[in-house]
């Protein structure tokens, strides 16, 4: 009884969210599919042809992967970042607070929103990208598997972010000061075997360099990165991001008094 | 059974103001229950913690006898909130947020369909139901907030002023609407700072000031205290003498309108006896202030002075 109750409560959450980011598709959805044309007009085409090829790959091809994760990371995490702050932010999160919903159930009501951007904009990056270079898949498995972990890890991130933030400019120091430059820095443009041993080191800590290449290894099969290694990291990245976003939850912490 | 128990329930902010000092508060079954106080009192403290959106600091709540502690699911499955202030999506219609708040108590969307017809219709939302809900009047916001609030046939209804700002009219269909539900079973908890709408609609009543509950009792055993009442007389002629009335005070506010302050053990046949006597006819009567507002204000004083 209460786990068809919960089940519905779920339905509701995601069919909220998808509504959500739907209604405003030219915010949500148009937006990654232009600056993804011109990343690939401008690295891909203009630059690319001088740039020749990477790991046996046209550098657009080589790139595309990359610019691919890059849009469902900044999607998924921009999905649950403004919509759970905007909830907030007008109080509307008290209709879910108020009711019998379990704080998981509200967590992964967000997540699946968040998820369900970041699939939607990575299809039609995807699409765009296809217009420019020739993709193949090497292991379907693994680029299911690595685009639903990487938009749960940072629908977290973005859930996180919007318990602590307190205003509008909050919701954005993130995604601009961290977000951004790791996913520039995390191999979307080259293989960090191009790098200094030092620069090559410091990289294998950015979190999203894992991202990239599994996903790059899925469409190409290519990775600078061992795919166990990777996996392994972005599953433990999500366990702590959940327990931790958990335990917000259910401390109140930003949304309760 | 108890629709409401709250045992001894404590709140002590983070920036160290006490909000509750240990509360004690039982709401029967049916009741349609006033909870009142000034501004900062600790209503909407009280209100906060009953609907899981303040954490406590101690004590118990219990609704329809579920531990708010440890079956928050089935206590928070039988509460509905009207909160003070709007609190739903600005850019969704009426219609979606009925339906979405249906869901949120685990209503299936076809089924909660009917739900939303009915209140809205009764709301008078029904033709509005597809317009986003930020072109409402702020009188058709509050009614959405309690028809999103009886979505799912809450067996206690909390309403945190929910006629704030809205105009005599729409109050009184909204006293109307409330009446019916609470004959219809619904235990409501209503706080407001309009005493008149307090001393209409509810049977019991609770004070509360600087956290604490000063006085806790039927309405009527509350008017009950008045030890005095004071009515204002219009006259159909002009007087300009007072009568004698003996021990009853009159006062003069122009010649065709009188004060009477009634004592207890006084009684108005007495007084109009006396004015016959005299040949003053009086046209209406009225009282000068709301009986609970001055019992009210007498309670807070006597409350002031302790702290």
């Amino acid at each position: 009884m209460k786990h068809n109750l919960f089940l519905v409560a779920f339905n509701t959450i995601v069919i909220k969210e998808v509504h959500r980011f739907a209604r405003i598709w030219i915010q949500t959805i148009l937006p990654p599919a232009i600056s993804m044309t011109l990343y690939f007009l401008i690295f891909g085409n203009l630059i690319g042809s001088r740039i020749g090829t990477m790991s046996g790959f046209s550098y657009v091809e080589y790139i595309a992967p990359g610019l691919i994760m890059m849009s469902i990371i900044n999607n998924s995490y921009a999905n649950v970042v403004s919509s759970f702050f905007g909830a907030k932010f007008q109080r509307h999160i008290e209709e879910m607070l108020v009711a019998p919903i379990p704080d998981v159930v509200i967590l992964c009501g967000y997540l699946t929103g968040g998820i369900a951007r970041g699939v939607a904009v990575g299809v039609v990056v995807t699409i765009v990208a296809m217009f420019f270079a020739k993709l193949s898949i090497h292991h379907a498995g693994v680029i299911i598997a690595v685009v639903l972990l990487t938009s749960t890890l940072f629908s977290l991130g973005g859930f996180i972010n919007a318990i602590f933030a307190r205003k509008f400019d909050d919701i954005s120091i993130i995604p601009t000061f961290i977000l951004t430059p790791l996913i520039y820095l995390g191999g979307v443009f080259y293989s960090i075997n191009l790098l200094p041993d030092f620069w090559h080191t410091v990289s294998l800590f950015n979190p999203i360099l894992y991202m990239v290449n599994a996903f790059r290894y899925g469409l190409l099969g290519i990775s600078d990165i061992n795919i166990t290694t990777a996996f392994a990291i972005i599953i433990l990245f999500n366990i702590v991001l959940f327990v931790i976003s958990l335990y917000l939850m259910k401390t109140g912490k930003g949304i309760k008094t | 059974m108890k629709a409401l128990r709250i045992q001894n329930l404590k709140k002590t902010y983070a920036n160290g103001k006490q909000a509750l000092c240990g509360i004690d508060l039982d709401v029967s079954q049916g009741d349609f229950f006033a909870l009142l106080g000034p501004n900062g009192a600790g209503k909407s403290t009280t209100i906060g913690i009953i609907t899981s959106l303040v954490n406590k600091t101690s004590g118990k709540v219990y609704v329809y006898d579920h531990d708010l502690d440890t079956q928050i699911i089935e206590a928070k499955s039988v509460i509905g909130i009207v909160p003070q202030e709007i609190n739903f999506s600005q850019f969704e219609a009426s219609l979606e947020i009925v339906l979405n708040q249906a869901g949120f108590y685990g209503i299936p969307r076809k089924q909660a369909y009917a739900s939303a017809e009915k209140y809205l219709t009764q709301l008078g939302l029904w033709e509005k139901r597809n317009d986003p809900s930020r072109t409402l009047s702020g009188g058709l916001k509050r009614r959405l907030m309690i028809a999103r609030a009886l979505m799912h046939e809450p067996e206690l209804l909390i309403l945190d002023e929910p006629t704030a700002g809205v105009d005599v009219e729409l109050r009184r269909s909204m006293w109307d609407f409330l009446t019916d539900i609470n004959r219809k079973g619904t235990t409501i908890v209503l706080t407001t700072h309009y005493l008149e709408e307090a001393e209409k609609l509810c049977k019991n009543i609770a004070i509360i000031d600087h956290g604490s509950i000063i006085e806790n009792t039927s309405m009527k055993s509350l008017l009950g205290k008045l030890s005095s009442e004071t009515f204002i007389l219009d006259l159909v002629n002009p007087i300009s003498m007072l009568p004698d009335t003996g021990s009853y005070q009159l006062h003069k506010t122009d010649d065709s309108t009188l004060e009477a302050e009634l004592h207890n053990g006084q009684d108005l046949n007495t007084l109009f006896d006396m004015l016959n006597k005299n040949n003053i006819r009086v046209k209406s009567m009225r009282n000068k202030s709301n009986r609970l507002e001055e019992l009210f204000v007498r309670l807070l004083d006597k409350s002031n002075h302790r702290h």
